[in-house]
């Protein structure tokens, strides 16, 4: 593929195919997940993604290698879209030694270090501090680098995304606050539960600049992040994102998601699937034909194929290993 | 070596003055520590020295900046967020018990998050409920994080000072009443006291007496009139909860045969009880008297002075609790 700049779209073909590629890893590795979990091969829940992709990969296009995340307990899109590996990522949910954190962890705590994957909080809003901290860091450090947390509509009412965000506009943070608005807190509409307009009206009443997007379509997703991202390395402090979507999904694998969603609904988000949308405009753009689509896809489930086996046939953690990491 | 006499609240500041020098990364935030000095002055004159970026005056959101202190911790400094008032510290313990204290376990060791909490406690100041509350206990019952519990000028600068080179998460009790009214000898070379080595206040034969923090003082006190009744009482400060140095508690009940442990924390699942059973377990046949324990009376705390000195363990306390052991007896 070239690297030469595709009309009308903000991107060169390479990067635009390597958001599609992204996509499809995230949309394959939960679905994948789902069916790891039914058969029994993984313990505890797995809280899945799907549906959610374009945000994280559309976000995560905007960085740099050296710019952080902080992730939730939705969090394997994040991972896959800051470029995590997925063998240590599904030996990780299978509790293998093998996986991102030997297993310690577990499906909603992944994180690599290395590619600024600060991890990914069991806590609604949990990785708010952690994202603050970072941007604090990056300020006095002067490189350039930028903090993005990653959280949902529901932690939108903790107090914790207040004071950091006061904090933030105060200091000046390169603090990226992107909210996935996935329509539900679990199981009730974020309406019922976010007073006022919600999440980008407050942000302005702090004196944040803020957005909202589209969350499904990753180009949108990718410009307003570059604004922000632009923004902060500028020093000029931090922004909300606030990006609408949805997960197809139940909060967890087990909960089917229908006690409180209606089918109508459901039907609407899925004929805006953000794959189908973006698969269709780069045919129609001519940044890739059918063929190498397919190619992609065949990839990535040999990959995944490879996870899979990889993580099944990996042995546990030695029972040894239970009181080690807890003090540096 | 030369020594001089300073205060709980200079030793303190002294030891943050001489770290900041030797490490860049660390900050100090809380609210009014920079230009105003601090609450109880233990930050007087590092904004000055060290300048706004690194002396940081927070909003009044502990939770905000002790959250920020942790992101900060995992990504190249170490930040020394201050609790004004230990009572404040239930506003953080997300932060610390969720976010410091698992970091670097969930993660199978990829983070660390060299943190230093310091955080006041103590009553006996007529504060009232929420702003005399000794809290240690909690902290010391989450893997993770370290404990420690100064009790004077010498062992606070020497400990703060280890703080603030460890790579784990540290909350760092300080006992208020002690800021200004405990002084003791502090030399004037730099020194440093390692985290698990509990020290022997006092040596002798007849009873174990442990006391926590600013508790030393009326068990060294209750110790010399013991002494005048022919009682001689080893006196021993844990000085971290965690890591706890039980060989050393273990060791001197062996050698009187009874115990008496005195905090100012609530004694009921206090840390009390933590080191009566480490005393039982590992002294168990030596025991002559079951060990006795001196918390604060389980009541919130009130605020009149004759009400507030009925929860705290003192002198007169102490020294029957020490005749209750000698003589075998249980308290009624």
């Amino acid at each position: 593929m070239s690297g030469k700049v595709t009309k009308s779209l903000p991107l060169d073909t390479s990067t635009l195919v390597e958001l599609y590629r992204r996509m499809v890893t995230i949309r394959r590795f939960e679905e994948t997940i789902f069916e790891v979990y039914r058969r029994g091969w993984m313990p505890g829940l797995a809280h899945l993604s799907d549906g959610q992709e374009a945000t994280p990969v559309g976000v995560c296009a905007a960085l740099r290698p050296d710019d952080t995340i902080t992730s939730t307990h939705r969090g394997h899109g994040h991972i896959i879209a800051k470029g995590g590996e997925l063998g240590p990522m599904m030996a990780e949910v299978m509790g293998k030694v093998t996986g991102y954190c030997r297993g310690k962890g577990g499906e909603m705590h992944i994180a690599d270090v290395s590619l600024g994957i600060l991890g990914a909080n069991g806590i609604v809003g949990g990785g708010l501090g952690i994202a603050a901290g970072a941007a604090f860091s990056f300020k006095r450090l002067g490189k350039g680098q930028v903090s993005v947390a990653f959280f949902g509509d529901g932690a939108v009412n903790q107090g914790i995304w207040y004071e950091t965000a006061n904090i933030a506009v105060l200091w000046n943070l390169p603090l990226i606050y992107v909210c996935e608005n996935n329509q539900y807190t679990q199981f009730t509409n974020w309406r019922k539960l976010v007073a006022g307009e919600g999440l980008a009206a407050r942000a302005r009443a702090m004196g944040m600049q803020a957005a909202e997007v589209d969350g499904n379509d990753v180009v949108a997703v990718y410009q307003a992040t570059l604004q922000a991202v632009e923004r902060a390395r500028a020093g000029e402090g931090p922004s909300t994102l606030v990006c609408h979507t949805i997960r197809y999904g139940g909060h967890h694998v087990g909960e089917p998601g229908t006690g409180y969603r209606s089918k109508e609904e459901m039907a609407e988000w899925h004929a805006k699937d953000c794959i189908v949308h973006y698969e269709r405009l780069l045919l129609e753009k001519g940044v890739i034909n059918p063929d190498q689509l397919e190619n992609i896809r065949d990839t990535i489930e040999k990959q995944i194929e490879t996870a899979v086996s990889a993580a099944r046939e990996a042995p546990f953690p030695d029972v040894s290993e239970v009181n080690q990491h807890v003090y540096a | 070596m030369s020594t001089r006499e300073l205060t709980f609240a200079q030793a303190i500041r002294e030891a943050l003055d001489e770290e900041m020098a030797r490490d860049e990364r660390i900050i100090v935030l809380g609210e009014d520590v920079g230009a105003w000095g601090g609450v109880f002055r233990t930050t007087e004159g590092l904004f000055q020295k060290y300048g706004p970026e690194r002396v940081i005056d927070t909003p009044l959101s502990e939770e905000g900046f002790v959250g920020l202190s942790v992101g900060a911790a995992m990504t190249g400094f170490h930040p020394v967020p201050e609790i004004m008032f230990g009572d404040f510290i239930t506003l953080v313990m997300d932060q610390l018990v969720n976010q410091a204290a698992k970091m670097r376990y969930m993660t199978g060791g990829q983070i660390q998050v060299p943190l230093t909490v310091r955080a006041t406690m103590g009553g006996g100041r007529s504060s009232g409920a929420q702003h005399s509350q000794s809290w240690h206990a909690w902290f010391a019952h989450v893997p993770g994080l370290k404990v420690v519990v100064p009790s004077t000028p010498y062992d606070a600068k020497g400990l703060l000072k280890t703080a603030l080179r460890e790579p784990n998460p540290v909350i760092f009790f300080e006992d208020k009443v002690m800021y200004a009214k405990v002084k003791g000898p502090v030399p004037e070379e730099e020194y440093c006291i390692p985290f698990g080595q509990a020290d022997i206040k006092r040596a002798g034969k007849d009873v174990t007496l442990i006391a926590i923090s600013r508790m030393i003082h009326p068990t060294l006190a209750a110790a010399e009139k013991l002494a005048a009744e022919g009682i001689e009482a080893e006196v021993i400060d844990p000085r971290t909860l965690t890591p706890l140095d039980k060989p050393t508690l273990i060791e001197s009940v062996k050698k009187t045969g009874g115990a008496v442990i005195v905090d100012e924390g609530y004694q009921h699942f206090g840390a009390t009880a933590e080191l009566a059973a480490t005393i039982a377990y590992g002294a168990f046949d030596y025991l002559d008297a079951p060990v006795e324990r001196l918390g604060a009376l389980d009541v919130p705390i009130p605020f009149t002075p004759v009400l507030e000195n009925a929860t705290i363990p003192d002198e007169t306390k102490i020294i029957a609790a020490v005749h209750r052991v000698l003589e075998g007896r249980r308290s009624a």
